[in-house]
């Protein structure tokens, strides 16, 4: 890993060039983060806000088996709904990395094109899809089967975040793939590897960079949201995401909703720490 | 032991390969010599199983190869890429292939060692193939193929991508294991040196078709179509009423002045005048401008040579030295050869 690359003079020099990116990232990101490290360790506001009183309360509320049980739930969310997209995902990169080159590019502006639209009016889409007179329950009904209740379960929430996500798993999925030597997979072949062996000897070891990216791209997004649970979660199903929310637009407890914050914030350190780990262990040159 | 059979292959409109036809016998070291896009990639890629030819017949010991899939063959390939598994260590690159005929393990690692240390890889053997030279890389490629004893390697420009000295080296080294494995060696490349100097028989392909199948030297003195006169070596193709007349440089004899000098010369005579001397060390190379001719003609001469640009020569050739190419390029000799 490379050090800060600019520094005193050298960072003078680029400035018209790093100027705005640096700024953009103090400005929106260094300094809300930093806020959000303070208040962690200050006491509540009666009507929101903070009082300047160190404390480490916000932190050894967060062993309280309620919200414990909260951060769990959302991981295990969190986890099946990466696990699906990768089942899905990788087939499909599989499929779209094998076809000519022209009908890559339009198979790869098919599954971006949904980023196009409100994210929230896709998941809004989706409740019309799932309730209980909508799309699934009559296409249930065409082939003979009875009407399930879907929406407002767990389920219906991973099928959203699934949604929502997966693209962000075809993607690198798709990249490593590519650029795959075709001439590899041969030399499996040639040397005595069926298909099967072929996949698992030396096609999946060499994406796994991308499938480790791709498993974070959804993990991540998907453990902090809270616009799914809430709209085809029906409030029943509570993930982190909604317990951050509550704590500063609901409860006005922004010191907690700080802690939680931070919570969130080094599970998916330590994930991104072991994919960089991961990748830079299986990197080929 | 490998019968090809009128193998015929498409790419949409492209001919890749036109009915070829070709023997190659136990022990063999033979060479599928051509310039690129000639099909020779193709038929190689056929015989590993990559491609399934729209047409035609190849058997191995007399039963059918084609309808084999990849990995059951027992012909193996040196990818000219080298192809190796980047997250392997040369040792698991080469124990690959064992691993995939489930062989007990310690028969695995003796095999491995034992060809590790033919192609003297040895201490190299816990490096990732990122961590080698690109000669290194090759020799694992190598030793990756014939560890398997398959009954047929193929080699896709084996020397290709090497440099000079490596090359050289590695010649002798490909030369060197065939001898001692007693493997059937096909090469495929581009390079006529490569061919001539490592194969004991070489099949000349142009546009799909094989145009001639012979011994190096056979290939070099005996040119059967104009493809060929023209392709191996340097070569005078003279057109003639009926056909070609290809002399090779090094066989016209060079008399300054347009006198009529040479007694013995019955084959050729003509006079014309030296527009380009290079000096190449052990020989010289010479372009002699010949009125009617298109192209200047070549003369190769021992060392310096006496002869300046500008200068009026007479060139003459024995007649034995005169290889006469019917004009219309016959059919493919190994279709001639068959009953």
């Amino acid at each position: 890993m490379k050090r800060w690359p600019l520094t005193g003079p050298r960072l003078m020099k680029r400035w018209p060039l790093t100027g705005p990116g640096l700024t953009y990232l103090t400005v929106l990101m260094v300094v809300p983060l930093g806020l959000v490290l303070s208040y962690a360790f200050l006491r509540r506001g009666r009507f929101g806000g903070v009082v300047y009183q160190p404390t480490i309360e916000n932190l050894t509320r967060l062993a309280d088996p309620l919200y414990a049980d909260v951060v769990l739930h959302s991981t295990w969310t969190a986890a099946l709904t990466t696990f699906l997209a990768l089942l899905f995902g990788y087939p499909t990169a599989y499929v779209i990395a094998g076809l000519p080159r022209r009908r890559q590019t339009i198979a790869l502006i098919a599954v971006v094109l949904p980023f196009w639209t409100s994210f929230l009016i896709r998941v809004y889409a989706w409740i019309v899809l799932l309730s209980g007179p909508g799309w699934l329950n009559k296409a249930l009904r065409a082939v003979g089967l009875g009407p399930v209740d879907v929406l407002y379960t767990d389920a219906a929430v991973v099928t959203g975040l699934l949604y929502a996500y997966l693209p962000l798993m075809i993607l690198p999925l798709y990249a490593s793939l590519v650029r795959l030597d075709p001439q590899v997979r041969e030399a499996a072949a040639n040397l005595g590897a069926g298909p099967w062996t072929t996949f698992r000897t030396v096609t999946l070891p060499l994406t796994l960079p991308g499938v480790l990216t791709g498993c974070l791209f959804v993990f991540v997004p998907s453990f902090g949201n809270f616009v799914v649970p809430e709209l085809l979660g029906g409030g029943r199903s509570v993930m982190v995401g909604n317990l951050i929310r509550d704590q500063f637009l609901k409860a006005r407890d922004w010191p907690f909703g700080s802690a939680l914050a931070l919570a969130l914030l080094a599970v998916l350190m330590v994930l991104l720490l072991a994919q960089a780990w991961a990748a830079r262990r299986y990197a080929t040159r | 032991m490998i019968e090809i059979k009128g193998v015929s292959h498409r790419f949409g409109r492209t001919r890749a390969l036109d009915d070829v036809s070709l023997d190659i016998g136990e022990g063999e070291f033979s060479a599928l010599l051509g310039p690129s896009g000639c099909g020779k990639t193709t038929l190689l890629r056929v015989l590993a199983g990559f491609e399934t030819p729209d047409a035609g017949k190849v058997t191995l010991d007399g039963e059918d190869l084609l309808s084999v899939p990849p990995h059951r063959r027992p012909v193996n390939l040196m990818f000219q890429s080298f192809a190796l598994f980047p997250h392997m260590s040369v040792e698991r690159n080469v124990a690959y292939g064992l691993e995939r005929e489930r062989l007990p393990r310690r028969e695995i690692r003796e095999r491995v060692d034992a060809v590790l240390d033919t192609v003297g890889l040895t201490a190299y053997a816990r490096r990732r193939p990122h961590e080698l030279s690109g000669g290194q890389r090759q020799r694992v490629a190598l030793a990756r193929a014939i560890v398997k004893r398959p009954r047929l390697l193929l080699l896709d420009e084996p020397l290709s991508a090497l440099d000079k000295q490596v090359r050289a080296e590695m010649q002798l080294e490909l030369k060197r294991l065939q001898h001692e494995v007693g493997i059937t060696f096909l090469v495929v490349t581009h390079d006529q040196e490569e061919a001539m100097s490592l194969a004991d028989r070489i099949a000349v392909m142009n546009a799909g078709r094989i145009e001639q199948t012979d011994a190096p030297v056979t290939l070099y003195e005996r040119p059967r179509t104009a493809f060929v006169a023209g392709f191996v070596g340097a070569n005078n193709l003279f057109p003639g009423p009926d056909g070609i007349t290809a002399v090779r440089p090094e066989s016209i004899r060079i008399c300054e002045g347009d006198g009529d000098g040479d007694p013995d010369a019955g084959g050729g005579r003509l006079t014309g005048t030296v527009v380009d001397v290079s000096f190449h060390g052990g020989t010289s190379h010479l372009a002699v401008r010949v009125p009617d001719l298109d192209r200047p003609v070549l003369v190769a001469v021992q060392g310096p040579s006496r002869v300046i640009s500008g200068q009026q020569v007479s060139l003459s050739w024995p007649p034995d030295a005169a290889v006469h190419v019917p004009a219309s390029t016959p059919v493919s000799p190994i279709e001639g050869e068959e009953p």
